[in-house]
């Protein structure tokens, strides 16, 4: 479908982008006169930016609108025009960013009200909401990276929010610079298309990608899967998501779960018309996409870190996402789907684990909860209704969108069809067995409640103020709802259509009846499995040590940081001590030996300025002989 | 019965303020009594050079040969004058400078009393100068101009002499240091002879060959028949006499002896003034005698600019010593000259004139500039020029550490300063002529230049102060002294000059292309 020039309050668009960021820039330049209001200027920009998403969407209609703003770069060939797209696909982004965003804001009033940065805070998740909209609005790819690295700032300032503690700051680090391996991807990408194309608008790249030779689109694809994975923490790039948990709670929410890891998602979806064009790089898609939901879901089952758990949770839903892209047509809508239900349930789950923290005096480990159901009924239940739609529960949210995951790939048909099918069928029930596992340990059993740290009290566990739980009312709702909303109600397919186009209809091969069924029996044998493991036993307050080697890998995370360490860390780090050994003898060397030769010879050549007359007398009678030889060889010659 | 040559007072007036002063100052020196000398002498030195400038300025866009062929008068040789005359008022303003040294001038007050004898010793707390430098630095000046308008070997020698003399004596002048003063005027002054000998052999042979000293009817000759061997033997031994005074590479031996003996203002006159002088000599003679013989002298001066490059950019870097460093600084930049000279178009407009021109005027103003800073850092016994002693000098006198520092940075060719653009003007000379090579060993030699003024920069920002605690404490530090109106006056006009000609250089360089003409 082409798209159309803006009209009506479509063309106020900017806007949405605009309110955030003024925001941010007042909450940041107006310093401490702002820090008695500026939290709520901060939220009230992103409640109005998310009515305006609502609007725009509305007026939308299924069509596909161009914002021209400004010439952003002219230079030489390559003219970059400031310019938006609100089309379905970027209205259900603005929407989850904007609604998930205005209620992760609301929260955070509660959640930070005793923090002397309150203000600070806000104004980087303003900038980060400005970033993210710009990253879903922009028409062109390098809108999109501008707004990835503002989302990647954003990121890093919150993950290091609390600076002063060591893990914080090297968590920040660690997510800043994995992330810029992807970055580089991304950053090739769009160089290979402005050469191969001469443009960098969606439209313009989308329209002549296909005279292009197939290893050019290939190579396009895989560097724009390399960004995409490093955005959202996909393996081999999966490292530093569990680490950024150390970020304030909201921030794991918003960031670390709802929207900016899906942002790779965002971009393989949005460039569909490069992806269906290279078998090559969708089958490399699935298979990131596969690997990394189950070393998500198997890593998940190893942690005590109630965060850690989610942070894993979320690799491996992102991980569904990706596989789902990767199966190209009948996939994305799907894709989509299942990242909008698992925006709300997973921003759910982390804001019911702030609150349980908030009760826990900042704790994190699972092992020394234990008995918070009654203790915090609302956490509880919003929670459990968030933990419920993880898992597939029938017809909660996650049922419908995952099921159409997992039904996609056994529709993919042939032997890799049965692979990927019976890879998510497996995630599935190890998702089960994890999040029964976290539900066991922190809200049933006997309470093993101990000091935060040697000296304070035992925790006394009260529930969270109004502020905190009613956010988490609205996302349970969503948790509840959003999946048959999407799926049956409001099809988002049909409303994708657009960008998408119509899927052919795929045989398929396994009844979509058995899928749920069989989907839901594993569900309930991983439940079954945690209960049997933990739910009915006493929960050990210090991890056992004697573990089967399954589960001390599980506990590593399979490794990762031990393969990155040996894989590029180390090598990183002779090719640097190398590097300084070549500039201090090589390069050192020759400066000083140039210099010393020089000075050398500057004492030797001195040693003839003796001071005396006969000797500069006969220098010059020397130079003469040799000017007028020189000149009578030039005239002979 | 013999015609009196046709004379054009007007195209003469330069000369005649600057010898009529000169002659009015020896008559001072006679007549006035010993206490109004000095103001008298100081004012009808200034009245001459300045008079001579603005004179100069007046005739701009004259074009003629007067004085039976003796004189021309041209764009180059206007803007020669002019530098000449401007520099030289700048270096007059030095001279009278009486407020630095406790004594009250840099000059000796009485030349004739034996250094060390008692006398000397009573004479070195009295006021009195020998204001007799007066007269013959205006002597000296008139001397370079008509050296720069010489269009006859014989009338240049006459002015070469007119030029030299003067400055042998005021060389050896220095009120402190005096034996160091006295050496150096004795060497400069034989090594001077030698030189002189050289160029009046090579006129000698010139003569011989042409039958005429004019440089048109030498053009015509070479012209006419080539080179032949008498005439290019007489061109080289004429290149050598003028080199000497240029400070070329390996004419240079005297430069570092007689910079570090004369008193520092006589050391800013001469490496400014002389280096001019003797530049516009040389293209003089090369451009209008010898232009059409461009491929004999070619190679010569392409490969002594090469040796002057990096005898002065090599020695520079050992030199403790500043007034032999900006000395051994004067033989680099004499090389970077002979690269804008290369630059060298028989057909048409040279470039290589007008970037020769812009360049000489940029250097003669850093260098003023970088001398006259060198007068205000003083110990007990006159000025501190060991290098030691500058340490940490931005510490105590950050005004002038800055100054220097725009200087030496001007020297080193450091863009945003009137030495970039006048290398930049001369390479691109030499480039546009073919000259690639040279141009890169130029650059490679400004490199190595550019550590020992660098050096300087870093001893006076970033090392303990000499004479602090921290360093030892054993050398007595330098005093800085308050300057008076005169140098004052010098630093801000050269530093303003270095700093407009680096950052708006363009009208400057359009003046010196307009200038770029020689008379044949």
């Amino acid at each position: 479908m082409d798209t159309v020039p803006a009209d009506g309050l479509l063309s106020a668009s900017w806007l949405l982008i605009a309110l955030p960021l003024a925001g941010a820039a007042v909450l940041l330049l107006g310093g401490k006169r702002t820090d008695r209001w500026g939290h709520l200027l901060g939220t009230a920009t992103i409640a109005a930016s998310f009515v305006l998403a609502v609007a725009c969407t509305f007026q939308l209609d299924d069509r596909q609108v161009a914002v021209d703003l400004f010439t952003f770069i002219d230079s030489g060939n390559l003219d970059v025009q400031a310019g938006l797209l609100f089309d379905p696909l970027s209205a259900v982004f603005a929407l989850l960013i904007t609604g998930v965003g205005a209620l992760i804001h609301v929260y955070s009033i509660g959640y930070m009200a005793h923090d002397p940065r309150r203000r600070r805070f806000f104004a980087y998740l303003n900038l980060f909401v400005a970033a993210m909209l710009l990253l879903v609005l922009g028409d062109n790819y390098v809108a999109l990276y501008v707004g990835w690295e503002g989302v990647g700032l954003a990121s890093y300032l919150l993950i290091a929010f609390w600076h002063e503690r060591p893990a914080a700051a090297t968590a920040a680090k660690k997510a800043f610079i994995m992330n810029r391996v992807g970055d580089v991807g991304l950053a090739l990408a769009i160089f290979v298309m402005f050469t191969q194309l001469g443009t960098v608008t969606y439209e313009g790249v989308f329209g002549s990608v296909g005279l292009l030779a197939g290893g050019t689109v290939t190579a396009i694809g895989l560097l724009l899967l390399l960004g995409a994975c490093g955005k959202s923490g996909q393996f081999p790039l999966q490292a530093w998501l569990p680490d950024a948990m150390e970020g304030p709670t909201p921030v794991s929410a918003l960031i670390h779960a709802a929207t900016m890891v899906t942002a790779g998602v965002y971009l393989i979806a949005r460039s569909a018309p490069i992806f269906d064009l290279t078998e090559t790089a969708r089958t490399v898609v699935l298979c990131v996409g596969a690997i990394t939901l189950m070393i998500g879901a198997i890593a998940g089952c190893a942690f005590d870190d109630i965060k850690k758990v989610l942070a894993y949770s979320t690799v491996s839903q992102i991980g569904y996402m990706f596989l789902a892209v990767g199966l190209g047509p009948i996939g994305y809508a799907a894709a989509i789907a299942h990242l909008l239900t698992h925006g709300f349930f997973k921003a759910g789950l982390f804001l019911g684990a702030g609150s349980v923290m908030h009760a826990m005096d900042d704790q994190v480990d699972m092992r020394r909860f234990g008995g918070l159901a009654r203790k915090l009924p609302v956490t509880f239940v919003t929670f459990g209704l968030g933990y419920l739609a993880l898992i597939g529960f029938p017809f909660l949210s996650g049922y419908w969108t995952k099921d159409a995951i997992i039904e996609a790939a056994f529709d993919r048909g042939g032997a890799s069809g049965w692979v990927l099918g019976g890879v998510a069928v497996l995630g599935a029930g190890l998702t089960a067995f994890y999040m029964t596992r976290l539900m066991f340990m922190t809200f049933f059993g006997r309470p093993r409640w101990a000091p935060s740290e040697p000296g304070r009290e035992t925790p006394h566990p009260h529930e969270s103020p109004p502020v905190m739980t009613v956010p988490m009312i609205v996302l349970s709702v969503g948790s509840i709802a959003a999946g048959f909303l999407l799926v049956q109600a409001f099809p988002l397919d049909e409303w994708l259509e657009p960008v998408f186009g119509v899927p052919e209809e795929a045989e398929h091969v396994v009844a979509p009846a058995v899928v749920g069924i069989a989907v839901t029996v594993v569900m309930l044998l991983g439940v079954l499995a945690a209960w049997l493991f933990v739910g009915r036993r006493e929960v050990p307050v210090v991890a056992p040590a004697r573990v089967s080697p399954v589960t001390r890998a599980a506990r590593k995370a399979l490794y990762a940081d031990a393969i990155n360490e040996s894989l590029f860390m180390r090598p990183g780090q002779w090719l640097t001590r190398a590097l300084v050994w070549v500039d201090n003898r090589g390069v050192d060397g020759a400066v000083n030996g140039l210099a010393a030769g020089l000075g050398g010879s500057s004492a030797r050549l001195g040693r003839a300025q003796t001071g005396f007359v006969r000797t500069y007398a006969l220098g010059m009678l020397g130079g003469a002989v040799l000017v007028v030889g020189a000149l009578l060889a030039v005239t002979a010659g | 019965m013999i015609e009196a040559p046709d004379l054009s007072l007007a195209g003469l007036s330069p000369l005649l303020f600057l010898f009529g002063a000169a002659c009015v100052g020896v008559l001072i020196e006679a007549f006035a009594p010993r206490d109004t000398r000095h103001p008298a002498q100081v004012a009808v030195a200034l009245v001459g050079t300045v008079g001579g400038f603005v004179s100069t300025l007046l005739l701009a866009g004259t074009r003629e040969v007067t004085a039976a062929g003796a004189l021309a008068v041209d764009g180059a040789g206007l803007f020669l004058q002019a530098t000449i005359a401007g520099l030289g008022a700048l270096s007059i303003l030095l001279f009278a400078e009486r407020g630095l040294d406790p004594a009250r001038s840099s000059f000796v007050a009485s030349a004739a009393v034996p250094a060390g004898s008692v006398r000397d010793r009573e004479l070195l707390t009295s006021s009195r100068v020998q204001t007799e430098v007066y007269p013959l630095a205006t002597f000296a000046i008139g001397g370079m101009m008509l050296f720069v308008a010489a269009n006859d070997l014989l009338v240049m020698f006459v002015a070469l002499e007119v030029l030299s003399l003067p400055l042998y004596l005021i060389s050896g002048l220095a009120r402190r240091r005096r034996l160091l003063s006295q050496e150096a005027a004795l060497k400069y002054f034989l090594l001077g002879a030698f030189a002189s000998g050289f160029f009046l052999y090579g006129l000698a042979l010139v003569y011989g060959a042409v039958g005429s000293v004019r440089l048109s009817d030498i053009q015509e000759a070479v012209t006419d028949e080539g080179g032949g061997t008498l005439l290019v033997l007489g061109l080289a031994l004429l290149l050598v006499g003028l080199m000497f005074k240029a400070s070329v590479a390996p004419f240079h031996s005297w430069t570092p002896d007689v910079y570090q003996g004369a008193p520092t203002p006589v050391t800013a006159f001469m490496g400014a003034c002389t280096k001019v002088a003797a530049f516009g000599a040389i293209l003089r003679l090369l451009y209008v005698g010898f232009g059409t013989d461009e491929w004999t002298w070619r190679p010569l001066i392409y490969g002594i600019a090469i040796v002057s490059m990096v005898v002065g950019a090599v020695l520079g870097l050992t030199q403790t010593d500043l007034k032999r460093m900006l000395a051994y600084s004067s033989i680099a930049h004499a090389g970077f000259l002979l690269t804008g000279v290369i630059g060298f178009d028989a057909t048409g407009d040279s470039p290589g004139l007008s970037a020769t021109l812009f360049y000489l005027l940029a250097y003669g103003l850093t260098t003023l500039g970088a001398f006259a800073v060198l007068t205000m850092v003083r110990d007990g016994d006159g000025e501190a020029t060991h290098l030691s002693q500058w340490a940490g000098l931005a510490r105590r006198s950050p005004v002038l550490a800055a100054v220097m520092t725009l200087f030496l940075l001007a020297l080193a060719g450091i863009p945003l300063t009137s030495g970039f653009t006048g290398k930049f003007a001369v390479f691109r000379a030499a480039i546009d002529d073919g000259a690639w090579p040279l141009a890169v060993v130029a650059l490679l030699t400004s490199a190595i230049a550019a550590f020992f003024y660098l050096r300087v920069v870093v001893l006076m920002y970033f090392s303990e102060p000499a004479g602090s605690s921290a360093a030892g404490g054993s050398l007595e530090g330098p005093t800085v002294g308050v300057p008076g109106l005169p140098t004052t006056i010098v630093l801000a006009v050269t530093a303003a000059a270095t700093l407009v000609l680096g950052v708006l250089p363009g009208s400057v360089l359009d003046l010196a292309g307009q200038a770029a003409r020689f008379v044949g």
